[in-house]
């Protein structure tokens, strides 16, 4: 679940400081997310295709992360195409496919893989750590930083603790329902789940405080930006804006 | 260096006192702390760190009460505290980083910081734990590591909350050459008595919210007997 092994690796990507693949991230999802044009967003996939085969990942477990997004794609090329509805259709007997869905459908498929691919490339290839440093440095609500450094950290441990909860009803024979019985039950572990994660927040903050924490969540690797780094941002958000541009053409 | 006078906490929510007419001084520098559970050991640690605060009495730090949140800092710099569970005290996503923590809030810069760190860790025999994640970690790895969170910020007492829960004997016989091997003062909250046996010269218990010192050694023989053979340990001479 915690596993960050993308982030694990020395390619050209990994070492490109995390403020810089943030702002990269952000200009390209938000060109990709609003085009309704089909040549940008093929021209972003085959671009995040580009991005990815630099972080030099490994391909499979690429494609599981892939193959995860476009299970929720399958559900769109199930009901666009026969639902859509519009003037051009294609008809197999008495099912009538909507030209204009199966555009669609494709348009959202091209889209969701490239931004998905992209995100891996860019975001995948730094530690939550880092990201959340890097996101604090740009200016993010420190608060929210400190929100998404810790939430990682303790999520694993609260699913511990709701796990050790869980296990201590099955072994006294509880087998879910539907009755009352079973919702109460459930109340009581998700109840108890909220408070044990309270409590151990508390203890977090005052073992925190022990050592001498005054809110300042100081960074121990500092990242500088170097010329590599300068010269990827600023062919990526040239590239990205040519992408922007290029319906006008 | 550290006292608590007269100190009377109650918890919240509660009519009773959990410690009443408290005076504690660290002087000796081994002192080993029993008591019942629910005896207030764990609090009187609290109330020596400064994480509660007595309804009545003082907690002095060389001689001058700790009242500001500036004396409250110097004492916290030189007063560490290893918890009971030590998943509440690592909360970095790695080892290194987790360790450099203290020394970073004391405003050393961040290579000083990890140069700290590696040291520690070395001091501790866990070089090269540096990037290992924190929760990954085996238990006792877990309290190892969370002792040198607290030693990379050079405190001068140790106050240690039952250290051997859950230590198998390998990790308890390392702890304890560990911290026979450190200079600094210790108090140690532990059950074990053997552990404390091992660690501590001076024994003081908590009852009915008071604090009292045990007597001194007592040397006599007995028998017993070994129900698994060589365990829990191994006689070199027979009698």
């Amino acid at each position: 679940m915690m596993d960050e092994h993308f982030a694990s690796g020395n390619s050209q990507l990994h070492r490109r400081n995390p403020k810089v693949k943030i702002i990269v991230a952000i200009a390209f999802i938000t060109v990709v997310a609003v085009t309704n044009n089909f040549t940008v967003a093929t021209v972003a996939l085959i671009a995040a295709v580009l991005l990815i085969s630099f972080a030099h990942l490994a391909p499979g477990s690429v494609a599981k992360r892939l193959l995860a997004v476009n299970s929720f794609i399958v559900f769109l090329w199930l009901t666009l195409p026969l639902t859509y509805g519009g003037e051009q259709t294609i008809r197999f007997g008495s099912i009538a496919l909507s030209q204009e869905g199966i555009h669609i459908a494709t348009l959202i498929t091209l889209k969701a893989n490239a931004i998905i691919l992209a995100l891996i490339a860019l975001l995948g290839t730094s530690t939550i750590a880092h990201l959340g440093h890097a996101l604090d440095s740009l200016g993010l609500s420190k608060r929210l930083c400190f929100l998404l450094l810790f939430s990682y950290r303790y999520i694993f441990v609260i699913h511990n603790e709701y796990k050790k909860l869980s296990r201590a009803l099955k072994i006294r024979c509880f087998v879910p329902a539907t009755n009352i019985h079973t919702y109460r039950t459930y109340g009581y572990l998700f109840g108890m789940t909220l408070v044990r994660s309270w409590n151990r927040a508390s203890r977090v903050h005052q073992a925190m405080l022990l050592r001498g924490f005054n809110g300042q969540l100081i960074p121990l690797d500092t990242k500088t930006i170097n010329r590599n780094d300068y010269f990827f941002l600023a062919t990526s958000l040239l590239l990205t804006f040519v992408l922007a541009i290029l319906p006008l053409f | 260096m550290l006292e608590l006078k007269n100190v009377r906490y109650t918890y919240p929510g509660t009519d009773q006192p959990i410690l009443k007419n408290l005076n504690f001084e660290v002087a000796d520098k081994r002192i080993g702390l029993i008591g019942a559970n629910g005896s207030g050991k764990t609090t009187l640690f609290h109330l020596l760190i400064g994480l509660l605060n007595p309804d009545e009495g003082e907690l002095l730090l060389h001689g001058q009460p700790v009242t500001t949140k500036e004396t409250l800092r110097a004492l916290r710099k030189e007063v560490g505290f290893l918890f009971q569970s030590s998943d509440d005290q690592l909360f970095s996503p790695t080892v290194i980083e987790d360790v450099a923590f203290g020394p970073l809030n004391l405003g050393f810069p961040p290579e000083e910081a990890r140069e700290i760190a590696v040291k520690t860790l070395h001091n501790l025999g866990l070089t090269g734990f540096e990037e290992r994640i924190t929760h990954r970690l085996s238990g006792g790895e877990k309290k190892l590591v969370a002792l040198a969170t607290i030693l990379s910020m050079q405190p001068k007492i140790l106050l240690l909350d039952e250290p051997t829960n859950n230590l198998d004997p390998k990790t308890r016989s390392r702890l304890i050459d560990i911290l026979k091997g450190l200079d600094q003062h210790q108090i140690i909250i532990s059950h074990d008595w053997d552990f404390l046996s091992h660690t501590t010269t001076i024994l003081y218990e908590i009852a009915h919210g008071h604090i009292h010192r045990c007597e001194e050694d007592h040397v006599h023989v007995h028998r017993h007997v070994h129900k698994a053979g060589d365990h829990p340990h191994h006689h070199q001479h027979s009698s």
